[in-house]
């Protein structure tokens, strides 16, 4: 399988790349670690004229703490994500997040940047994002904005971003110290997208939750906030029937699709079993 | 297409050529400098049997372009023996723990498992098995192929293989 033609850009400014992004417009596909975009090319299922590889930027690689943020560079790999003693000690839902997404291979080449602003609803990073208050730093020709995680999510394949804009960092709240955290995903193999996950990320005070988030990862064609499933386990112990009132409140909100998965049902009915799971995992991890 | 020229190290050689944009990173290294020990099975970013080592990473040939490995260096299956032309550690373990059957796979799972020996030298199974879980194999059942990395990095360690209790 070859992928049709295109002309290959380098550019090695964030600057250059915006603008090169501009001047071809929708012919052009800024290129990041490319292990979803190159398969679809192959498929012909993507056939742009245009690859602007991002790799010659190296604005856009790092990790750093600022402050109580965390800012993680676009082009940032998984692999770099796991092997970073920052992203241990302050956002350890990251690697375990990051360990379960396809395979060693493919994570030292597939971006949290990449992962985030794809759209693909089967992607594992965006129900995290929003579950910790990302925040995503766009830019364009226009100049520079942020946009919240929570805002950011259209649809399938649609995003907030505009034409010629990318993606350039993510900055992420640290999470207090003592939080609980766990990301829960069933998939039939490994490298498979999730049939259903669920990330969570809560407190305790005096054996009760303080505070909780949910997100939910393909079970809806966006990335999901489970607010009403959240706000059912605050101020309560995890008590059995209360995680059960969890997982059918975000099990309402679910509308996955039917597909070599399972059918809707089953991802709804598993969808509820990951929340009701990471809950657990994460209240037994919280101090 | 025009195309472009592309340098690299390979195999601790420097090498050219001339390449399209689209042409993968495993066609460039099978068609221009044929080395066709590095296999193309699945296509699909899948098997890992296309597997080679680029800058210090696995990564999976047929999907990286040649014109973004252009300046770097590359290790194939060919660059795996010993310089003396004797078989590497992993190359003996494959041999000696019947790591392999039909043989496809294997190129990929050594270059794969060269790479996870450098960043831990000493895996427990388990890391094994995570760190081999982007290659496919369709014959062994991944026994052997898991004893096979195990008496590589005894033998790299300078300890005595043994193997675990069943």
């Amino acid at each position: 399988m070859i992928p049709g033609p295109f002309s290959y850009h380098r550019p090695a400014s964030l600057a250059d790349a915006v603008k090169l992004l501009a001047d071809l417009g929708d012919d052009a596909r800024p290129l990041a670690g490319g292990h979803s975009l190159v398969p679809m090319m192959k498929l012909r299922l993507a056939t742009p004229a245009h690859l602007v590889d991002l790799h010659g930027v190296d604005d856009l690689k790092g990790i750093r703490r600022d402050g109580n943020t965390i800012v993680i560079g676009a082009m940032t790999t998984q692999h770099e994500l796991l092997a970073s003693g920052e992203i241990r000690q302050s956002l350890p839902i990251l690697q375990e997040t990051a360990a379960l997404i396809a395979d060693p291979q493919v994570r030292y080449c597939g971006t949290i940047g990449g992962n985030v602003a794809n759209g693909d609803p089967g992607n594992d990073m965006p129900a995290l994002m929003m579950v910790l208050g990302a925040n995503f730093r766009l830019s364009g020709l226009g100049g520079e904005r942020d946009v919240p995680a929570s805002e950011f999510y259209q649809g399938a394949y649609f995003t907030a971003l505009e034409p010629g804009e990318i993606l350039t960092s993510i900055s992420i709240p640290v999470p207090p110290a003592g939080h609980g955290y766990a990301y829960e995903k069933l998939k039939r193999k490994v490298g498979d997208y999730a049939t259903a996950a669920a990330a969570v990320v809560l407190s305790m005070a005096a054996g009760k939750v303080a505070t909780c988030a949910i997100g939910l990862t393909n079970l809806h064609e966006t990335p999901l906030l489970a607010t009403d499933a959240a706000n059912a386990v605050i101020g309560t112990s995890l008590e059995a029937a209360t995680l059960k009132q969890a997982a059918a409140a975000a099990e309402a909100i679910m509308a996955p699709a039917a597909d070599a998965r399972g059918p809707v049902e089953y991802r709804k009915h598993v969808g509820g079993i990951m929340v009701m799971r990471a809950l657990q995992r994460a209240a037994g991890r919280a101090a | 297409m025009a195309k472009t020229r592309v340098t690299m190290k390979v195999n601790g050689a420097e090498v050219e050529g001339l390449v399209e944009p689209r042409t993968l990173l495993v066609h460039f290294i099978r068609e221009n400098l044929q080395l066709t020990g590095t296999h193309v099975g699945c296509e699909t970013t899948h098997c890992g049997a296309c597997t080679v080592d680029l800058d210090g990473m696995s990564v999976k040939s047929c999907t990286v372009f040649a014109v973004q490995a252009d300046g770097s260096e590359i290790t194939t299956i060919e660059g795996m023996a010993n310089p003396d032309g004797s078989l590497s550690a992993l190359q003996e373990g494959f041999r000696m723990m019947h790591g392999l059957q039909c043989g496809f796979c294997t190129p990929g799972m050594i270059m794969r498992a060269h790479r996870l020996l450098q960043e831990n030298s000493s895996p427990t199974e388990q890391e094994i098995r995570i760190g081999m879980s982007g290659n496919l194999c369709r014959c062994t059942g991944y026994q052997n192929i898991v004893r096979a990395i195990q008496y590589a990095a005894a033998k790299l360690n300078n300890v005595e293989f043994k193997e675990a209790a069943e």
